[in-house]
């Protein structure tokens, strides 16, 4: 069989996994949603959890797919279709795809043309950030377990060491935005733009606090995050990025 | 307490989609292999795997411990499968739970973290299948340099918006991770590369500055 990394065969098998993880969301989404009702969880919260969450969603969704397009190139659409839409980040499958690259002096610019090679990028992806389900798979439960009983022990402290786990991954990012400062005032857009979104979560909080615009808050973290990202375009522009 | 029948069978409907997931995932290179018959480059793989696995798998399960707590055994079991945890997964879980009023590990904090993983599972889902079908058209506008500094952006136009919700109302633990974090960048930025590994490290120094402030009866 001819090779080509477009292949019919090859999307209808990136199909098949992606309807099965979709099938998946569909599934758990029901079952949660059932069981948020017995809990006494009124409907409207959680209309309201599916739409701001999709909402949410949007922008990095479409980074996603930059990311799409990008490999594409080297691997046509087929396995970073299925790769992006499953398990990994970008941030895994660009370096996974590039370490085998690397080792055959491949340009990430040419589309393989060599089915082994490729074959061997698809199980390098695959099976490269497995790790992190293989856990969940055999210690979720047990997890789950563990704080179960320190919430029955102390359920104060155990609502702070949550706070404390979100409050810690935060912390990291913010850091992380002030990576470049060092390059002059182009390294500071990052920042500038984090402060933007900040400010626009501070105004949307208040407009939900003062007038009652509780309906806002479903749409507070998409209206920030989309308001800043549109905000880096002209900074960029004027500061010059 | 005696967990709810959702809560028991979660893990039996997490553990089976799981197992069925790996397989699917391996299923891709396996039957292309078959189709084409072409045995992958074995050499090659392991040369592969080598380069990127020992980091991959360290920052999967130190993901794995970190998140499966915060997203709940339903969100985790999801999030897991559907992948962009850091930047996408988490944060909606986060987000849908504080705006709920629900705690996290709590059956409610759990069901609500389900739900918003899988409304983003499926719009994100969705998006990359229209994107894939319509590519050519959307190659030009996406990849334009006019829209670049808005997608180089998205994280941090995402954690200044978190940072507000979550940092203004737990300011004192907040205050030494980030200190911390923002002189590790400022003396090494290329850590960037590694935010994966530094979560941990700051969610352990914030665990520990919760702690002392809780036994001091300051938070």
């Amino acid at each position: 069989m001819p090779f080509s990394i477009n292949d019919s065969i090859l999307f209808l098998l990136a199909g098949l996994v992606i309807l099965y993880v979709l099938g998946q969301s569909v599934f758990f989404l029901v079952k949660a949603w059932k069981r948020a009702v017995e809990l006494g969880i009124s409907r409207q919260t959680l209309r309201g959890t599916l739409t701001g969450s999709a909402l949410f969603s949007v922008a990095p969704a479409i980074a996603i797919l930059l990311g799409l397009i990008s490999l594409s190139r080297f691997l046509g659409i087929p396995l970073p279709w299925l790769r992006l839409s499953v398990l990994g980040a970008l941030t895994y499958e660009l370096p996974a795809a590039a370490s085998v690259a690397k080792i055959l002096a491949m340009p990430m610019d040419q589309p393989v043309n060599d089915p082994a090679v490729y074959i061997a990028i698809a199980w390098v992806m695959t099976l490269g950030i497995l790790s992190g389900i293989l856990i969940i798979l055999f210690f979720q439960k047990r997890m789950q377990k563990r704080l179960a009983r320190m919430k029955e022990k102390d359920a104060r402290w155990s609502a702070i060491l949550m706070d404390s786990l979100f409050v810690g991954m935060i912390a990291t990012f913010l850091g992380m935005v002030f990576a470049d400062v060092h390059t002059g005032l182009a390294g500071f857009i990052p920042v500038f733009v984090m402060l933007f979104s900040a400010l626009m979560m501070g105004l949307c909080g208040l407009l939900i606090k003062k007038p009652g615009f509780k309906w806002l808050e479903n749409y507070a973290m998409p209206i920030s995050m989309l308001s800043a990202m549109a905000f880096a375009i002209p900074l960029t522009n004027w500061i010059g990025g | 307490m005696k967990p709810s029948l959702y809560e028991q069978k979660i893990h039996t409907w997490g553990r089976v989609s799981l197992v069925l997931a790996i397989l699917m995932f391996m299923a891709y290179p396996f039957f292309a292999s078959l189709y084409f018959k072409v045995q992958p480059d074995y050499a090659l793989v392991l040369q592969g795997l080598l380069a990127v696995a020992p980091v991959y798998w360290a920052v999967g399960a130190i993901e794995a411990f970190t998140f499966g707590p915060m997203l709940g055994s339903g969100g985790a079991y999801l999030g897991f499968v559907t992948g962009n945890l850091t930047a996408m997964k988490v944060p909606a879980a986060l987000r849908a739970m504080q705006i709920a009023g629900v705690e996290p590990n709590s059956e409610k904090g759990e069901v609500i973290s389900t739900l918003a993983i899988a409304a983003s599972s499926i719009v994100t889902t969705l998006i990359l299948a229209a994107g894939m079908l319509l590519i050519n058209t959307l190659r030009p506008i996406l990849e334009s340099p006019v829209l670049a500094p808005a997608f180089k952006n998205v994280l941090p136009a995402l954690f200044g918006g978190l940072a507000v919700v979550f940092l203004s109302k737990n300011w004192r633990i907040a205050l030494t991770p980030m200190i911390l974090m923002l002189i590790l960048f400022l003396i090494k930025p290329s850590l960037s590369s590694a935010i994966s590994l530094l979560i941990p490290l700051s969610a352990a120094v914030t665990m520990v500055v919760a702690r002392i402030l809780y036994k001091k009866k300051l938070i």
